[in-house]
């Protein structure tokens, strides 16, 4: 079993109002770069957003189990609805189910949502293992993006800085990944409800002196 | 009720388009010993009277906890009902398994109705014999429901079921208006004065009484004997003072002692003056 078609990082984290999430549109056939306008963020019912990298087949089954999910939550129209933990947890079980059986869904997926005020967000990878945090990354995010969140994230961050801390990140990602490409999202999603950005590049740098010359400090072959 | 030609099957209408069976099935419910149960915006409180065979055996255990935040009482066929709680016990476990969160009650309720109602249109089986007090606690707020035989549930205020239910009944009819902002304390208090009314001149005692609740930050549990006997005593203590003032005129006395309980249960027998119960 392997994945063919691949998204890479997604990384989010909590602020002020909610959770900020955000992921490229890129969707990776191997080593090519072939798609660049997968939709990997997507909203689930009324309270949660979901975000995921690797099989994006995988992914779209699993929007599929899901909107089945949140349709049989909407048919018994009583005041309650599955909030983002309670989709969270439904996922691990999926995820962990699928692979005891050795059949994976091959992805890493981040969940997060707000529901009656409280906050959450939460990540469950394909083998099952899940959690949650104040922030998440799949992927390279997790070797990336971690550190960096982990320094500079606090409680209650503005939007506005929570967006500078993404894009800090997924600049940092968009460098040093291989497989990202400079197309992004972001989402928030508060308690009004999920807003998914159009998609936009982030700017680069390529001034560095060490790239002018690249071939400057390699005279001869040994 | 009287038996007809069209009462045999479940699955037989009758001309004027009734189930016999299922109103057969309702009879049973009344013929239970009494279970009632009362709510506020926060607890929920459940009661039922204990009816044992005979001195030497236990009494039948009528209330069972579901989950933490739901409970029931029953009245009918006590066999049925446990079945019936097995069931809600492994739809909350499963539910709390799969999304870590508490099933809400407004759901179980259907899932129990739904299930009641294929027992009223298979003609090889036959209604639960039992109604079901259901007590629990969910996103939005205590809640108290009521199933059937039938397959029908109402949610209510307060309601009682079972032998003698009616006594219960007038008696939460006087007072549910104030339910809602009611403390937890005064609900368990109304609770127990609420069977005291089904029991029609016995003795109210914690063996022949359990009483449940749940409320916020309060799992659903049965308070212990010890307990609800401390709380009769207060209604008797305060029934005691009044007993001097009321024995003249039975009518004023009733009046005045109802808030706390009136001495009619101790002096009932001989009292031929005061009304057969306190109201």
């Amino acid at each position: 079993m392997y994945p063919y078609v691949t998204g890479t990082s997604v990384v989010a984290l909590k602020y002020k109002d909610g959770i900020l999430m955000a992921a490229d549109m890129g969707g990776s056939y191997g080593s090519t770069l072939r798609y660049k306008s997968v939709e990997r963020m997507k909203p689930i019912g009324k309270h949660s957003l979901l975000g995921a990298s690797g099989e994006i087949s995988d992914f779209q089954e699993i929007l599929r189990y899901l909107d089945e999910l949140i349709l049989y939550d909407n048919m018994w129209d009583d005041g309650n609805s599955l909030g983002p933990k309670e989709v969270h947890n439904y996922l691990t079980r999926v995820m962990y189910n699928r692979r005891n059986k050795f059949n994976p869904l091959w992805n890493s997926l981040v969940l997060g949502g707000v529901k009656n005020g409280q906050k959450y967000l939460g990540t469950v990878s394909m083998i099952g293992v899940n959690f949650e945090d104040n922030h998440v990354a799949t992927g390279f995010g997790n070797h990336l993006a971690r550190p960096i969140l982990r320094q500079e994230w606090h409680e209650n961050l503005s939007f506005e800085n929570g967006v500078r801390l993404l894009e800090k990140c997924m600049r940092v990602l968009l460098y040093r990944d291989r497989s990202a490409v400079n197309k992004l999202q972001i989402a928030k999603i508060t308690e009004d409800g999920v807003t998914i950005s159009q998609p936009y590049s982030l700017k680069t740098y390529w001034e560095f002196s060490a790239f002018e010359n690249p071939a400057q400090g390699a005279i001869g072959s040994w | 009720m009287f038996r007809n030609q069209y009462d045999t099957d479940v699955t037989t209408w009758s001309p004027a388009g009734r189930l016999f069976q299922v109103e057969y099935a309702m009879e049973a419910v009344k013929q239970g010993s009494a279970a009632i149960g009362l709510r506020s915006k926060t607890h929920v409180v459940l009661g039922c009277v204990n009816k044992a065979n005979s001195e030497l055996s236990s009494h039948q255990k009528k209330i069972f906890k579901v989950d933490d935040h739901i409970g029931v009482a029953i009245a009918g066929l006590t066999a049925d009902g446990r079945v019936l709680s097995r069931y809600m016990r492994n739809e909350c476990i499963n539910y709390s398994f799969t999304y870590e969160s508490p099933l809400p009650v407004g759901r179980l309720v259907v899932q129990l109705a739904d299930k009641a109602q294929v027992c009223t249109q298979r003609s090889w089986k036959r209604p639960y014999g039992v109604g079901l007090l259901v007590a629990g606690l969910d996103e939005s707020g205590a809640h108290l429901y009521y199933n059937c035989p039938s397959g029908n549930y109402f949610e209510y205020q307060a309601f009682a079921i079972g032998s003698r239910s009616q006594a219960a009944k007038t008696y939460l009819e006087r007072r549910f208006e104030n339910f809602t902002d009611s403390s937890r304390d005064d609900l368990v208090k109304d609770a127990i004065t609420a069977i005291r009314e089904t029991l029609q001149g016995e003795a109210l005692k914690s063996s022949i009484c359990t009483i449940a609740v749940v409320g916020v930050g309060e799992p659903f549990h049965v308070l212990d004997q010890g307990t609800v006997q401390q709380i009769i005593d207060t209604f008797e203590i305060a029934a005691e003072q009044e007993d001097p003032a009321t024995e003249p005129d039975a009518a004023t006395g009733q009046e005045a002692a109802t808030e706390q309980g009136t001495a009619a249960d101790q002096g009932g027998s001989t009292d031929e003056g005061a009304a057969p119960m306190d109201i």
